[in-house]
């Protein structure tokens, strides 16, 4: 699962729905196992669009559970939408984007509802949202 | 004297297969890119469409995405004879304008046919062919493998009977090439070469005409809640959009080994940054935050004919009372890894409802919802499509079979105050598709 769907991620319990602290999913991170996808490459002007859907502070509250606390405070603004009229320090930022959002791959691992408790689990890269009946 | 740009005129050359899709998908490709189109002579018994446009550009536009068709020209002229047809190039007052413009351009000549069977032409007959242009003056070399320019003389014929092809053309259309269409990737997705597929993988045409009609786009964010082995997710990967499938059952979303599955597919169609995640959900216990927008939603349901309708919770719940207790080794059996939840049936009829609904919630105003539904042939059986009051019918474009049909039902969310008709499940039926539909044959 790619750190970007944490991004989307809600629990899947309805009565959860109603609760701030259903999103984004707490994660494990001592038994979360990360792997870097080097070989997806960054289409920049799709990045941008995309980036428009991203809750930074989802992004940064599932960085914190992972282990990375030294992303920045706010979401990166770009002065363009046309990715040539970007400068060299915008285009490193969305280097970094795509590392974090997109190559970064959630292998194994699990991850808990704050508001009711729940544990999904992550295997072989695909999360598992399905419930047990008492919670369906 | 007037300052409305002038248009000029094009030919379409479409394919004469699924015309009950294709003005359709011209329509909705015609308003991604806000370009206007009058249909009045538009007709699906014919291949050809001559339309007028603002520029090459707009025509190119048009249809480099579209699977329907095979190419647009910039018209040159027509005729029933050869003879015919350079006399209509001669006299159209265009013609002096276009000789000069692409007069040292490098070109080429094609020909095409539409139901002339295998070639006619010997070699020497296609040059006497092109020498009869000598009037067109083209003075840029001839290059065969990327020629500036390529004309095409377009011979239509009238077949004398269903099998045997006509003798001689009955009509000539020449033009110069604008833009070729996306038909190559029906080749490309053929299911027979992609590496993962199953027993409900979708065929690659309408999967790719499926993704135009719902105007799936660049940048976007697709959704398939029955995604299966993912075959609208690499169609809707093709076509730019960031896409993202969900299914209960998780062997599908598995797929049959780390190499042989949904990812591997777009790793094999090299759109794997296209490619966001698939993950074992129940489309009616929906895990996708509530404000995240989405753009198109495309899908074949599941109707109890290759896989069964199931959603989360238990048949029987009076068997699970207290089951949420047990304990395995110290730990809830229900939060093991290894636990696998129970499902029980539902009507797919209330599916449906619940597929509208959630679309008229997460698409944004003008987000289109598309999803397959299959009916059966018999007179007797009326087909209700699923209506919602924030959602208008677009299109419903039926495939006809032997004994059954399917559609493609495509709505855009209008939003609340569309009002528009409802017939929500309960009024629609209580009896399944499966026995609705299917009990008489197979
Ligand atoms: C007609 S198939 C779609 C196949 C898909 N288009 C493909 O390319 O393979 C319907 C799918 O819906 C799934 N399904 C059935 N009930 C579901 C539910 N409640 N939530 C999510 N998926 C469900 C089935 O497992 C099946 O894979």
């Amino acid at each position: 699962m790619k750190f970007l769907t944490t991004n989307f991620l809600k629990c899947s319990v309805r009565t959860c729905d109603t609760s701030n602290d259903s999103f984004p999913l707490q994660y494990d991170g001592s038994k979360c196992e990360l792997v870097q996808d080097e070989s997806i490459e960054l289409n920049p002007e799709f990045l941008l669009n995309i980036l428009d859907r991203v809750d930074w502070d989802a992004v940064l509250s599932v960085a914190a559970d992972l282990g990375n606390t030294t992303l920045p405070p706010n979401k990166p603004v770009f002065s363009s939408t046309s990715v040539d009229e970007l400068n060299e320090d915008e285009q490193a930022v969305l280097r970094d984007l795509h590392v974090l959002l997109v190559q970064t791959n959630i292998v194994e691992g699990e991850m808990k509802c704050k508001n009711c408790g729940h544990i999904y689990y992550i295997k072989n890269s695909i999360p598992n949202l399905l419930l047990p009946p008492h919670l369906a | 004297m007037t300052n409305v740009k002038q248009k000029k005129k094009y030919l379409l050359y479409m394919v004469q297969v699924h015309t009950n899709f294709r003005r359709a998908e011209l329509e909705s490709l015609a308003d991604l890119y806000n370009i206007d189109i009058d249909f009045a002579t538009y007709s699906e018994d014919s291949p050809f469409f001559y339309v007028e446009l603002d520029s090459d550009d707009v025509a190119r536009d048009w249809i480099k995405r579209s699977i329907l068709t095979r190419a647009i020209y910039e018209y040159w002229g027509d005729g029933k004879t050869l003879e015919e047809l350079h006399e209509s190039i001669k006299s159209q007052p265009f013609i002096e304008h276009y000789k000069q413009i692409y007069k040292n351009d490098s070109f080429k000549f094609e020909f095409e046919n539409y139901r002339g069977g295998s070639n006619k032409y010997s070699t020497k007959d296609r040059i006497k062919q092109i020498e009869s242009f000598g009037y067109l003056q083209f003075e840029g070399k001839i290059d065969l493998k990327k020629a500036k320019q390529v004309y095409t003389l377009i011979e239509q014929y009238e077949p004398i009977s269903d099998n045997i092809a006509g003798e001689k053309p009955t009509h000539f259309i020449f033009g110069r090439l604008v833009q070729t269409s996306n038909r190559r990737s029906v080749e490309k997705f053929d299911l027979k070469k992609r590496p993962y597929k199953g027993t409900t993988s979708f065929e690659a045409e309408l999967s790719l005409i499926s993704c135009n009609i719902a105007q799936v786009k660049f940048g976007s964010f697709m959704y398939d809640p029955f995604a299966g082995t993912g075959s609208f997710l690499v169609a809707g990967g093709h076509f730019g959009a960031l896409v993202f499938g969900s299914d209960i059952d998780g062997r599908m979303i598995r797929g049959r080994s780390l190499n042989e599955n949904i990812s591997s597919n777009f790793k094999h169609y090299d759109d794997s940054n296209k490619f966001l995640d698939v993950m074992t959900m129940d489309f009616t216990h929906n895990a996708l935050r509530s404000n995240l927008v989405i753009d198109t939603i495309l899908c074949d349901p599941p109707y109890g004919i290759r896989e069964s309708i199931k959603v989360l919770g238990a048949r029987d719940p009076e068997r699970f009372v207290g089951k949420e207790n047990i304990e395995i080794d110290g730990e809830k059996a229900y939060l093991r890894k290894d636990y696998i939840p129970t499902k029980k049936p539902i009507s797919l009829d209330l599916l449906l409802d619940d597929l509208l609904n959630f679309a008229s919630e997460r698409l944004p105003i003008n987000g289109r919802l598309a999803f397959w539904m299959p009916t059966a042939n018999d007179e007797n059986i009326e087909t209700i499509v699923p209506l919602h009051s924030h959602l208008e019918l677009k299109y419903n474009c039926v495939q006809e079979f032997n004994k059954w049909s399917r559609r493609l039902l495509v709505y855009i969310n209008r939003g609340p105050s569309f009002n528009g008709p409802t017939n929500n499940g309960t009024k629609r039926s209580t009896t399944n598709f499966r026995e609705r539909y299917f009990s008489n044959f197979n």
